[in-house]
């Protein structure tokens, strides 16, 4: 006999709408070994908290079960009450009757009878439920920070500064991320390079952080509090522990490629550093344009190197460090425009995409800042066009959200290092954010002109081959549109980076319809992620500017400073264990298990379970013949009462 | 009175699960005949849970879990594959029709996907009838 009190949440009309929550209620009351059930408007609410914790102890109550919304929302905060009222927190049962039922149907016969049935489901497992206990371990303190953009460098510094020490993972030979190609960032027009730079720099210098350029995150293993990271260093091909940065390497050598960095404008050498302020100043090679690597002959970097640090036989490494926590910021890319043909991006040389056009503005840039099209000469007709790619739905519905406003400052670089006339076409202008609309009106009066159209064909002049035509048909008008122009800017989709599939199968995270990282809630957990102890932060997650990008940094580094402040953690406890009378020594559990937590015990001639390897998934359980592995919290004689009590009604 | 089919759902933890959250946040509308039971990982069921839930009058059953190769528990997924493929074979060779029982991958991303399969499973279902080959009557 167990006594079962049962809490039938309305949350508000969310479910009491489509769910007779007081007939639930009343219905609970006739099933076995409920001794309390009652309705409540917000169960989660405090007076709801409390009226829970009251009658654990005026019934005393050693089962609760919670009918509301999801498990995954609120099953942590019931868990607590329990505790805080004496009662183990694993004889708590969340019946989902707001996901799962009141928000699929409108037909409150429907929801009612289903969430009768879950509820009796509920109740035969909540009668089977067992107390347990949670295992307690240590907690690593350091921190792994993924991607050495603006997000991870802002959240590595504020893990350092609180003095807990960060590994600091960049997969190219700098840190700086996009934000280092730009000139000026909008609304405010501050030189990007001018804000960055010395946090780059900080970075080098902080004595907590260990900077990890041209490294790459290969294995992930453990949990949260104990994962082991290994990191691939892959071969520079320079030992940056002799190389002085005195860059008469990249003078000398004569390979040529094309620079990233500069986003293909111009080339860059075989050895080198992406851009004068690069962090760290040291080259690196790159393989596949060498000379020596290609002809087997030129060595010209390592002969005037005197430090002596090329090292052509250098290879790649692998080192495993342990850390707590890990902050993913891995950024993004954009969407490749050459697909949208229409566009004519990569076969008419006019047609430029957004990176592109960041890097003709900056001063360290291939032009030194001058706005000049690939011929050299100066355009006298630029159009803007939004939203390529994006907000579309035969490719990324969703909208990138920072191209109306870098668009903005495009047109006001453009009013000011040309004399170019200067269009935007764009479907709606999108200036949500603090000073955006304002800095939205002073472009209006910059003589922009804003054509409420989307950007439909760019095609070569009939009349003028050497410029182009931009078609579209302004909306406010109705009329269609033909401009010709000498500059054609595309504001491309922004999309997840090309190997952030790889980052999530290592990280174990979930990722949307586009590939961005998902958030454990939208809205209450927005830098978590399902992998306990692994934050998001940045673009990762979704298109964003650099002001939420550095808060989403910084409230990721908070969420990560959570856990490794703590020198040992709760786990949860439902793990599974054997039952050595009935185990048959198959070994089925030690073959199967993702983390070696089964072993066979030689000496007793059964399997047993570490349980801090386990991570309670059940599959040792249902592999076992004798059913001699319980999953705790999962067991078999659990699931099927439940199954039992859904299928009744 | 039209008949109500009765579909049991198993849906694990990490994406099924969260999926079908995901069609209720988004407000997807599907039949209410499907009763979840969340485990938290597919492979964690047992050929026997699939047994015993026609037994008890399922008139289908609907499994769901990670897609293979984002499994939460990096291989559970490809265990379950295999074991419930061999559990359908052994529904039919005992006389189940096999439009009764389905496994499905559904992330954690796909409301849209877990509130269509559920519609279509349902649809199946009532077309094919009260389930009687296993079902103990009480």
């Amino acid at each position: 006999m167990s006594r079962i009190g049962v809490f039938v949440c309305h949350c508000g009309l969310n479910i009491a709408k489509t769910v007779r929550v007081s007939e639930l209620a009343e219905f609970a009351a006739t099933l076995p070994d409920v001794v309390v059930a009652k309705d409540y408007k917000f169960m989660c609410s405090t007076p709801g908290q409390e009226m829970i914790a009251h009658d654990i102890k005026a019934h005393r109550l050693d089962r609760v079960i919670v009918t509301a919304c999801s498990p995954l929302m609120h099953e942590q905060t019931f868990r607590k009450v329990l505790a805080a009222s004496g009662l183990n927190q694993y004889l708590l049962t969340i019946v989902n009757i707001r996901e799962q039922v009141s928000w699929v149907t409108h037909d409150i016969d429907e929801g009612t009878a289903k969430a009768k049935a879950l509820l009796n489901g509920a109740v035969r497992r909540a009668r089977l439920l067992a107390p347990l206990t949670s295992r307690v371990i240590d907690v690593n303190s350091d921190v792994l920070v993924v991607g050495g953009g603006i997000a991870g460098i802002q959240a590595a510094l504020e893990l350092a500064n609180t003095g807990k020490k960060v590994y600091l993972v960049e997969k190219n030979s700098t840190i700086g991320g996009h934000m280092a190609q730009f000139d000026k960032t909008f609304p405010t027009l501050d030189c990007s390079a001018c804000i960055l730079t010395p946090k780059m720099d900080s970075v080098l210098q902080h004595k907590n952080i260990t900077l990890l350029t041209s490294c790459e995150v290969s294995e992930v293993k453990g949990f949260v509090g104990n994962f082991d990271i290994t990191i691939r260093q892959k071969a520079r091909y320079v030992d940056h522990t002799r190389c002085n940065a005195c860059l008469a390497c990249t003078e000398k050598c004569p390979g040529k490629a094309v620079s990233e960095w500069d986003e293909g404008l111009v080339k860059r050498k075989a050895i080198y550093i992406p851009f004068p302020q690069a962090v760290p100043q040291k080259p690196v090679i790159d393989r596949d344009a060498c000379t020596f690597f290609k002809k087997g002959k030129c060595r010209l970097c390592e002969k005037v190197c005197e430090q002596k640090a090329i090292d052509f036989e250098q290879q790649d490494t692998f080192t495993t460090v342990k850390v707590g926590a890990v902050i993913v910021a891995t950024g993004y890319d954009l969407m490749d425009t050459r697909a949208l043909i229409q566009y004519g991006y990569g076969k008419y040389p006019g047609v430029y995409n957004a990176l592109e056009v960041e890097r003709l503005f900056n001063s360290a840039g291939p032009t030194g800042g001058k706005v000049t099209l690939r011929d050299g000469k100066e355009p006298q007709a630029i159009a803007i066009l939004h939203c390529i790619g994006s907000r579309d739905k035969n490719n990324y519905e969703h909208c990138s959200r920072v191209c109306c406003m870098y668009s903005l400052k495009f047109a006001h670089l453009f009013k000011e290092k040309t004399s170019a006339d200067v269009y935007q076409f764009y479907i709606d202008m999108r200036a949500a954010g603090k000073g955006y609309e304002e800095f939205y009106n002073r472009i209006i009066e910059e003589d922009v002109k804003f054509i409420r159209g989307k950007g439909a064909r760019v095609a070569q002049s009939a009349d003028e081959p050497d410029r182009l035509v931009v078609e579209a048909e302004d909306t406010i008008t109705g009329k269609f549109i033909r401009l010709p122009v000498d500059m054609v800017v595309l504001s491309p989709a922004i999309i997840p980076r090309g190997d952030a599939k790889d980052i999530a199968r290592l990280f174990n995270l979930s990722t949307d319809r586009y590939g961005f990282f998902m958030e454990r809630h939208p809205k209450l957990a927005p830098l978590s992620t399902m992998s306990e102890g692994v934050f998001i932060a940045g673009v990762c997650q979704s298109p964003k500017d650099i002001p939420d990008t550095v808060a989403q940094a910084n409230g990721a580094a908070a969420e990560a400073l959570t856990i490794v402040v703590k020198d040992k953690m709760e786990l949860e406890a439902t793990t599974a264990m054997v039952n050595p009378a009935s185990c048959c020594a198959c070994q089925n559990c030690v073959r199967v298990c993702p983390y070696g937590a089964p072993f066979f015990n030689e000496a007793k001639g059964v399997s047993e379970i570490n349980e801090a390897l386990c991570k309670g998934c059940g599959l040792c359980a249902s592999v076992c013949p004798p059913s001699a592995i319980i999953a705790r919290h999962f067991t078999n004689d659990q699931v099927l009462a439940e199954m039992e009590g859904l299928l009744e009604f | 009175m039209s008949f109500e089919p009765k579909i049991l759902g198993i849906a694990c933890n990490w994406c099924t699960y969260t999926g079908a959250d995901l069609a209720g946040t988004t407000r997807l509308q599907y039949p209410q005949n499907i009763r979840v039971v969340r485990v938290m990982c597919s492979s964690r069921i047992n050929p026997s849970f699939i047994f015993r839930a026609f037994q008890l009058g399922a008139d289908g059953v609907l499994v769901g879990g990670c897609h293979p190769g984002d499994c939460h528990y990096n291989t559970g997924n490809l265990y379950a594959r295999r074991r419930l493929a061999v559990t359908k074979k052994i529904l039919e060779f005992a006389g189940m029709e096999p439009g009764r029982f389905r496994v499905e991958w559904i992330s954690a991303s796909e409301g849209n996907r877990f509130a269509e399969v559920v519609r279509e499973f349902t649809e199946q279902i009532r077309d094919l009838g009260p389930q009687t080959q296993f079902k103990i009557s009480q």
